[in-house]
């Protein structure tokens, strides 16, 4: 099976050790409210970062940002650099023809980031020609090798669907091949495969990851399956709270996590090896909710952290790197 | 006597090219008090079982009964009581919830359609149900594009359990959130039930998640059962080939990449295979599989399987 064809990158990277994503001290208010609070990390050209964190902690405003892409009301402060240049500095067409392009992006919502009354194969021929010097019947023709890419059986029939004519996770598929239509160098990929069975996710981050390999394509795979971080990631970034509070080798994280919002995420799963019951107690929560750490001074984590002492309270921790690699945000956190 | 009993059960879509069989002669039961868990593949039909019980999609055959009342051929005009006490949370949160509507408006509409409480009664309980979802107040004046992808699933959750019905149909409820706020859900959930003795549909992808809450599990293939069996023994004893491929292909964060046992794809509802509709995948097929479709039988504790060899 063949895949899209590597798209002329726009500007070339000015050094082989510069990332090719770069965000610095990001930031996002709707209003008042803080939805990421600072956050830094950088993905490097056939990399997979993963993001992980507690609902609502600023994963997909994050994803956004990069993209240019803020719902209303929502504002950004702080660096993005993609490919050693400033997006900030970019004209609004350069940045047009990074989104779709150069950079792919996996919405978290299939079904209201596709176009209700457009057949899917409609919609997928659009986002190619809106990139690609493509004839009709070239673009038909590398639309109908995409959706046959990303597993959906039976392509000839399925171009003909409106996006309610198919399943939960084949929409999912459909917003997969649209993001790598034009072979980014950057795919963003907000929770890919939530709608999927194991089977077919399997398929499909086998695919993301043959394209990675074949186009040295970075991804920051933003995912709350830990299974998949696993498997699938080369470092793993964990959220609470809009700030980042541990970053890793995921293999190493998790087996001895060292915050105590990842040690409580890793505690809270339930686990296939040792059959637990719903019938035998609940599981293991992290208790209070995020929502506290609104107005919070210091560590936001401290109303819910079972090891929260007073000096958590009075500044927010500053992420410390260890002998192993390993980037914390608790002063209380060791590895020994 | 269960509380939902549906029998040999189809919905077909008619397309311009043909039927397509997404249900295809489904039976089941779900007693009172019960989780009962669908799982199977990404297009196998398990959200159109769960609208077709709720006749939000119509079947084209087959029976429902809901606390011994006939469902099937209601006018849609008298459904509101079943409406009631048989309620879903949907697949996709984004779409199910109305974007000009606040979260005191999707929470309290339920109520005030089905004439329960006055506004204050109806305030008070919706507080009370955001609460228990793990939503502040703050959440009620807001619309549903203010919140994250996880934060949206519970409002759809609340608006569910909201008229504390008897069965509630749960359509992928934890897959959007992450593992401490799918630890509460399944909590809140188990917790609703042991109070208001609630029965589930539990509908996911996600075995772990499926061995965890369910008393039972439905394994679904290409719009039809393939086995049935309690959870425990189910994972005790997976008999019909296409389960066992399943439950090999789990990813654990502790364990390097796994070989895919599932070859080949999912063979399109309008193009089933005859015979076993499995056969084209199945690496125990022969020459009776390919001709003639094995029925459900029973194969002992209370499991049943679709398969001539197993
Ligand atoms: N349009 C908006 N207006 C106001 N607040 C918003 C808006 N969109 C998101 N938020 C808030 O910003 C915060 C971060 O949201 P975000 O969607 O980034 O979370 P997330 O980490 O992706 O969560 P999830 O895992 O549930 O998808 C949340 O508290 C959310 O309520
Ligand atoms: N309104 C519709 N019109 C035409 N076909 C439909 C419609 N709804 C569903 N289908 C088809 O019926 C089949 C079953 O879909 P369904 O949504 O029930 O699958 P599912 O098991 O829930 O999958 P997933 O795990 O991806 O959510 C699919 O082939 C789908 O394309
Ligand atoms: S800084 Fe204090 S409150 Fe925050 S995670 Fe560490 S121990 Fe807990
Ligand atoms: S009936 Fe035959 S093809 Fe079908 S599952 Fe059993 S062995 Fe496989
Ligand atoms: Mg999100
Ligand atoms: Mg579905």
């Amino acid at each position: 099976m063949s895949h899209p064809a590597l798209s002329i990158p726009a500007f070339a990277v000015p050094h082989a050790i510069t990332p090719l994503l770069e965000v610095q001290d990001l930031q996002v208010h709707f209003g008042s409210k803080p939805a990421v609070r600072g956050i830094s990390f950088t993905v490097h050209e056939g990399e997979t970062l993963a993001l992980v964190g507690e609902s609502g902690s600023g994963k997909s405003m994050t994803a956004l940002s990069v993209m240019g892409l803020l719902p209303d009301g929502g504002r950004a402060s702080g660096t993005i650099r993609f490919a050693g240049r400033d997006t900030s500095t970019l004209s609004p067409a350069a940045r047009r023809a990074l989104r779709g392009g150069e950079i792919g992006m996996i919405f978290q919502e299939p079904m209201t980031s596709l176009n209700p009354v457009m057949t899917i194969g409609a919609q997928i021929v659009e986002a190619l020609r809106q990139h690609q010097p493509l004839s009709r019947t070239a673009a038909k023709a590398r639309a109908l090798e995409l959706i046959d890419l990303v597993r959906i059986p039976d392509p000839k029939r399925r171009f003909q669907d409106y996006p309610h004519q198919l399943s939960g996770g084949m929409r999912q598929r459909v917003m997969i091949a649209m993001a790598v239509a034009c072979g980014p160098r950057l795919l963003i990929a907000d929770e890919p495969t939530t709608a999927l069975d194991v089977t077919i996710q399997a398929q499909v981050l086998e695919l993301l990851d043959r394209l990675r390999r074949d186009l040295s394509m970075a991804v920051l795979l933003i995912t709350h399956d830990l299974g998949v971080v696993g498997q699938w990631a080369d470092r793993v970034a964990v959220m609470y709270a809009g700030r980042k509070v541990e970053e890793g080798d995921p293999s190493a994280l998790f087996a001895l996590p060292l915050h105590p919002y990842t040690q409580g995420l890793l505690r809270a799963s339930p686990r296939l090896d040792d059959a637990q019951h719903y019938t035998q107690g609940p599981l293991t929560e992290i208790p209070g909710s995020i929502a506290s750490a609104a107005g919070q001074d210091g560590c936001a984590f401290a109303p819910r952290c079972p090891q929260a002492v007073a000096a958590c309270r009075a500044a927010v921790p500053s992420l410390r790197i260890l002998e192993s690699g390993r980037k914390v945000a608790c002063p209380l956190a060791h590895q020994d | 006597m269960p509380l939902l009993s549906i029998t040999d059960l189809s919905t077909h879509f008619r397309l311009p090219d043909g039927a397509l069989r997404a249900l295809d002669g489904v039976s089941l039961e779900v007693e009172a008090g019960e989780t009962l868990g669908i799982v199977g593949e990404s297009g196998c039909g398990k959200s159109t079982l769960g609208k077709t019980i709720l006749r939000l999609v119509e079947p084209t055959a087959g029976a429902i009964a809901f606390d011994g009342d006939d469902i099937t051929a209601l006018p849609t005009g008298k459904l509101a009581p079943y409406r009631r006490r048989a309620q879903m949370v949907f697949q996709d949160p984004f779409a199910s919830l109305n974007p000009r509507h606040t979260v005191a408006k999707i929470l309290g509409d339920p109520l005030k359609v089905h004439g329960i409480g006055g506004l204050h009664e109806r305030r008070r309980r919706v507080e009370d149900m955001l609460r228990r979802v793990g939503l502040g107040p703050d959440a009620l004046d807001r619309y549903p594009h203010e919140f994250s992808g996880g934060q949206r699933q519970r409002i759809g959750i609340a608006r569910a359990l909201i008229l504390e019905p008897d069965l509630v149909i749960c359509d992928e409820p934890v897959s959007a959130l992450d593992l401490s706020i799918q630890a509460q859900t399944l909590n809140l959930l188990a917790r609703m039930k042991a109070d208001l003795g609630l029965s589930y549909i539990f509908i996911s992808h996600d075995l772990s998640v499926v061995r965890y809450f369910t008393d039972r599990v439905v394994v679904m293939y290409l719009g039809r059962i393939v086995e049935s069996a309690p959870t425990r023994g189910l994972w005790a004893r997976p008999l019909h080939p296409y389960t066992r491929a399943l439950m090999a292909s789990v990813p654990d964060p502790a364990q390097g990449r796994i070989a895919l046992p599932l070859k080949g794809d999912l063979p399109s509802p309008q193009d089933i295979p005859r015979g076993c509709r499995f056969h084209p995948r199945c690496p125990l097929a022969t020459d009776l599989c390919r001709s003639s479709e094995p029925e459900l039988r029973d194969a002992g504790d209370g499991q049943s399987i679709a398969c001539h060899h197993a």
